[in-house]
């Protein structure tokens, strides 16, 4: 099979997954009594029909490129991280806790020291279940699941009593220096949308992404683990090493994805603010399988779809995307099964 | 220590044990039938919204609760669908279904009462004169015939069976889907079931009501390692403690250390240090025929 | 054909026909009979469709067309479920059991005795069982959990599920595979207990000892077609060996001076556990010169791969020491092509060039220990596509697409292009058709006479004998035996393999 008809097949699953997905929208919307055409074209013209709402969708596709690589990377070594939610928590948090406590310091050591705390948060959330794994053999899946919940607890705990700020469930502000500016006051465009300078960051991890996995002798060995175990033991890699530095890694990758919202937007920490989006990321590398710059058109289309949602909140409930993402992910992996099936293509 | 052993505190721990009890057990035959079900979070989710809209429209209790099994099941034919029939992998399913039952329950609140958050009051179950909520009757005996049928029936035998070698359960002429489904499906059921006790615990429906419950379930069925009353220990130990925190809130113990309790428990167990917790040996893995 | 009334045939397959892929029948037109009271033995080499055959009277696979009669009647079968019904049963080659089940719930499963309401009525199964025990005389405790018995009692556990379930005829694929000699034998006396209460057996194998000591007739397959239907008293094995393989064998001897003087591999007094934990390795020594092909015969599961993996560095040893000359630390770079190929030597996924430098990622040819090097890994990888003659000739092919041969060929190129002056070899040519097991042979011999120490494990003794300077034969975990292949042959070798002869202590 050549490449090209091989690309078809990749591409075909998901689309034809979306296309039924938003046929499923479309009775739904008419069940409400609405036009879905209208519905669908009102969704289409707020998000990336106009500078404003385009700024939307790409400030809610950032911190899915995070998510969905922090999946991805994982899921190049065979593991699945589904604890991306607690890990972009706990980098969050440590990024608001690094601008909250160093007000002093400039911009070129607070915002590097940001970045590091976020990467390191989330890396140690997710070197946990590493850790589990490797040594003890138990499972990562059950795990990060359990591993979200407690960092949703032990976050709430600490804002709750250290850093709140009566009467909401946030800390106060960071340091302006730590503060990652939005493109409207840098450029003048996406007017009084919260897309911001986390975004070339996210740009800068899909390559990082790339370069480990395909460049560099960790990328072949997390590789030579995730298709094939028992050649990575013939071969006499280090398995317990491969799993720590890929769980660190990914969740590293979800900690990042704070940044968005904390050094991005609020320039606070604020309880919940991960909605979902940890696990919206794993349909993001599942539809991009994986592959770090597919994940971005990705995270872009799910973008529009959330803030899509929000557009036509008052004619529509906004769950209605919900409901659309969820269908996506169970079509996208059934379709696949049923690809791989009928025509014998590999395509994960 | 007097005033802890009350009846109310026994009840309250009995009423917030339940909600993990059923999907625990629904776990239980899930996985022992090999399929991971993450989905018991959007089943017990849509069991109680499917309460409350039997109620809404009947009047009738035990409406609600039908609705609320055959919401389940729904959710429970889709998982089965989905990693059974496709083959894909269950815990994707799980998560995606769960996403899409906290969208639809959303929806149609929104769609059926005008908000997307809550429901107006319905009426709960009656006492029948009862001192304590006649559900309790219902779920003991479920619990009673979960241990019986997983460990003396030929249902349990051959489900154990396909979980841990479906190869040489389909070598003696069993069918591992069809003895897969039923374990989701009867999964489907409880965890819906649950929902149905959430929803008339509460006499309404909010949105997310189901609050991270199916995987409290889910860790309980680890933590009693694969065996209902152990998922049903586990479960009691949860409500106790949290029917604690409730009673002593001033106590001093924060809250959120409670809360992290079970999932705590739960890593400490499968990292071995409370015993070996072993899943079933083919929990998780599709069965592909060879061919 | 002979005169038989239909009544008294138990199993007819007529005209068999089943493919796999297009073009070529695994199951070409196969007329296969067998009668009550008597063993079938069905040989032939891998591949011939011995198992696929008997997967089909099994009701695992359905024929493409053909027909088969049980006790005269024509059967349909969709599922073994269909087939256990008309008494039909198989022992797999891979135990089909349930390891956390005990004896008697893996006997039972799926034909269960029950009270109302589906409760197993477990006393009314095990008085059944204990007197199947009793009539055939095997002995297994019912209670014990299955999973960590030896594979003798799970094979016994495997004929009584098929007692249990009254099966008439009895398919047994490759039984004595993984059985020591003394369970072998057991076996052999409960297939003749068998026998004589009028039960059809059904042996695949490709043992032609075990053939003519137990069977009654012979049936053989080559390339999907029968061969031959004899009476096992009115044949030889070399009657047989030639309706396997199609031609006489004749082991030809490629022999080549011997080596230098220089020990590569020191062995001394090895002990070494199994993944059960009981010994696999029971005080072997061994030298291996440079330049020296040693070879090592013995049935399966003799400790032979353990032994592999201890000099390759895989698996611990628990006493006696591995000198490997020049070596210091010697589990980096020990060339080694493993026994499961597509298990252990090949990421299926990768491209033929990546697999070039599976374990050898960190070789200063391919990257500088962080970075790798892919202009180099590619111009390696063209150099040994042309040097070992590997199909299709692209460095970015996936390995998954490329056949057998070629597969095991750039395992052998890229271990034996390694720095090591030693390589382990396990059944290099298992699988292979006859150009590439060539290919595979000549490209050993070469690199031996390169001044290469090699120390190679088969169960192919033609192989052996073709290419060893010195033969040992394992059994039960011990060398028993070391012999000259230019003057030994097969039957030697196989008394020594048995256990039946030993030259060493």
């Amino acid at each position: 099979m050549n490449k090209i008809t091989k690309y078809i097949y990749s591409a075909a699953g998901p689309i034809l997954s979306i296309i039924i997905s938003l046929i499923f929208g479309a009775v739904l919307i008419a069940l409400i009594g609405k036009n879905p055409i209208d519905i669908y074209t009102k969704m289409f013209s707020d998000t990336i029909g106009n500078s404003y709402g385009f700024g939307q969708v790409m400030f809610k596709s950032t911190t899915l490129i995070f998510t969905g690589l922090a999946a991805a990377f994982a899921f190049k070594a065979g593991l699945f991280n589904i604890g991306a939610e607690g890990q972009l928590t706990i980098g969050a948090f440590a990024s608001a806790w690094v601008g909250i406590t160093f007000v002093n310091f400039p911009w070129q050591i607070i915002i590097p020291l940001s970045l590091l705390a976020a990467f390191i948060g989330g890396a140690f959330w997710a070197g946990i279940a590493g850790y589990l794994k490797a040594r003890f053999g138990s499972h990562e899946v059950i795990n990060t699941i359990m591993l979200n919940f407690i960092a949703m607890a032990l976050v709430s705990y600490i804002v709750n009593n250290i850093y709140l700020v009566p009467a909401t469930i946030h800390t106060p502000e960071i340091s302006p220096e730590s503060v990652l500016l939005r493109f409207d006051i840098l450029t003048g465009m996406f007017k009084g949308s919260p897309f911001n300078l986390s975004f070339p960051i996210a740009i800068g991890a899909c390559i990082l992404m790339y370069l480990i996995i395909n460049k560099s002798v960790l990328g072949y060995r997390i590789r030579t683990y995730g298709f094939n175990p028992f050649a990575a033991e013939y071969a006499k890699m280090k398995s317990g090493r491969i799993i720590l530095w890929s769980m660190a890694v990914s969740g590293g990758l979800a900690g990042l994805g704070g940044l968005n919202f904390v050094n991005g937007y609020k320039h606070y920490f604020e309880l919940g603010l991960s909605e979902n989006a940890g696990y919206i990321g794993i349909a993001v590398a599942l539809i991009a399988r994986n592959n770090p710059f597919a994940i971005i058109p990705v995270s872009i289309f799910f973008g529009i779809l959330e803030y899509g949602g929000l557009t036509v909140n008052t004619l529509v409930p906004k769950e209605i995307v919900t409901i659309m993402q969820g269908i996506i992910i169970l079509l996208i992996i059934a379709v696949t099964k049923i690809f791989e099936k009928k025509f014998k293509v590999k395509t994960v | 220590m007097q005033e802890i052993l009350t009846a109310a505190f026994v009840l309250q721990t009995f009423r917030i044990s339940i909600p993990y009890l059923l999907p625990s057990l629904g776990a239980v035959y899930s996985e022992k039938g090999g399929v991971v079900n993450i989905a018991l979070e959007g089943m017990l989710l849509s069991g109680a919204f499917a309460a409350i809209i039997g109620i809404y429209y009947t009047g009738s209790v035990l409406t609600g609760i039908v609705c609320s099994l055959l919401a389940g099941i729904i959710v429970s034919i889709l998982h089965g669908l989905i990693t059974i029939t496709f083959k894909a992998n269950q815990i994707v399913s799980g998560i995606a279904l769960n996403i899409f039952a906290f969208g639809i329950t959303k929806f149609f609140c929104k769609l059926i009462f005008g908000s997307s958050s809550n429901s107006p009051r319905v009426i709960g179950l009656e006492s029948w004169g009862l001192p304590f909520n006649p559900f309790l009757l219902i779920c003991v005996l479920i619990l009673i015939i979960t241990v019986f049928a997983i460990n003396r029936t030929k249902f349990g035998l051959r489900l154990k069976a396909v979980g841990q070698n479906p190869e040489a359960a389909d070598s003696l002429g069993i069918s591992v889907s069809k003895m897969r489904y039923m374990g989701v499906i009867i999964s489907g059921a409880l965890a819906g079931l649950g929902g149905a006790w959430l929803a008339l615990d509460q006499h309404s429906f909010t949105d997310g009501m189901s609050a991270g419950r199916g995987y409290i379930a889910l860790a309980a069925m680890i933590i009693g390692k694969w065996k209902p009353t152990g998922a049903a220990l586990a479960c009691l130990l949860f409500g106790l403690a949290e029917s604690f925190t409730l009673q002593f809130q001033s106590s001093g113990v924060p809250t959120q250390f409670i809360q992290m309790l079970p999932y705590l428990l739960t890593i400490i167990v499968l990292a071995g240090f409370i015993g070996k917790a072993t899943p079933p040996a083919a929990d998780g893995i599709p069965y592909e025929k060879k061919d | 054909m002979r005169e038989q009334t239909a009544n008294s045939v138990s199993v007819q397959l007529i005209d068999i026909v089943k493919s796999f892929q297009a073009g070529y029948n695994a199951n070409d037109h196969v007329n296969f009979s067998a009668y009550p009271g008597e063993i079938h033995a069905l040989i032939g080499e891998n591949g011939a469709g011995k198992s696929t055959l008997m997967n089909i009277l099994y009701g695992m696979y359905q024929a493409d067309s053909g027909k088969i009669l049980i006790n005269g009647k024509e059967a349909k079968f969709r599922s073994p479920a269909d087939a256990i019904k008309l008494g039909v049963g198989m022992v797999h080659q891979h135990f089909m059991l349930v390891n956390t089940f005990s004896v008697l719930e893996n006997i039972i499963l799926g034909d269960e005795d029950t009270f109302r309401f589906d409760v197993i009525d477990m006393k009314r199964s095990k008085q059944k069982v204990i007197e199947l025990k009793k009539s055939f005389e095997i002995n297994v405790e019912l209670d014990d959990i299955s999973g960590g018995l030896a594979v003798g009692i799970q094979q016994k556990i495997e004929i009584l599920k098929l007692l249990y379930r009254n099966a008439e005829i009895m398919i047994l694929d490759e039984p004595t595979a993984i059985l020591t000699p003394q369970e072998t034998e057991e076996l052999f006396k409960t297939l003749a207990e068998l026998k004589n209460s009028g039960k059809t057996i059904i042996l695949i194998t490709h043992k032609l000892g075990e053939v003519l000591a137990i069977s009654d007739r012979v049936t053989v397959l080559r390339r999907g077609k029968v061969t031959g239907i004899l009476k096992t008293n009115q044949t030889s094995s070399n009657e047989l060996a030639k309706m396997i393989t199609g031609r006489s064998i004749e082991s030809q001897v490629i022999k080549k001076s011997a080596g230098g003087e220089k020990i590569i591999l020191e062995v001394n007094d090895l002990y070494i556990n199994n993944d059960r934990g009981s010994l696999a390795i029971n005080g072997i020594s061994l030298i291996i010169k440079e330049g020296e092909i040693f070879g090592i015969a013995g049935v399966e599961g003799n400790g032979q791969e353990e032994l592999a993996e201890a000099i390759c560095g895989l698996r611990k040893i628990s006493k006696g020491t591995i000198n490997i000359a020049g070596i210091d630390d010697f589990k980096k770079s020990i060339a080694h092509i493993p026994a499961n190929r597509h298990k252990y030597g090949i990421v299926k996924e990768f491209t033929l060039e990546e697999n070039l430098i599976l374990g050898r990622e960190k070789e200063e040819n391919f990257s500088n220990g962080w970075i790798l090097n892919n202009k180099k890994i590619n111009e390696f990888s063209e150099v040994i596509i042309e040097e070992y003659d590997i199909r299709p000739e692209n460095s970015k092919a996936l390995m998954e697409g490329l056949s057998g041969g070629n597969q095991q060929k750039a395992v052998a190129a890229r271990e034996m292009t390694k720095n090591s002056d030693l390589v382990v070899i396990s059944h290099p040519t298992r699988g292979l058709d006859i150009l590439a097991s060539e290919f595979v042979h000549r490209t050993i011999l070469e690199e031996s006479k390169k001044g290469k120490a090699i120390l190679l494990i088969s169960s192919d003794l033609s192989e052996l004998l073709k290419l060893s300077d010195k033969i040992a034969v394992m059994y039960n975990g011990r060398i028993t035996g070391e012999l000259d292949p230019k003057s030994t042959n097969e039957n030697e070798i196989g008394e020594y393999m048995t256990g039946l002869k030993s030259n060493k202590r």
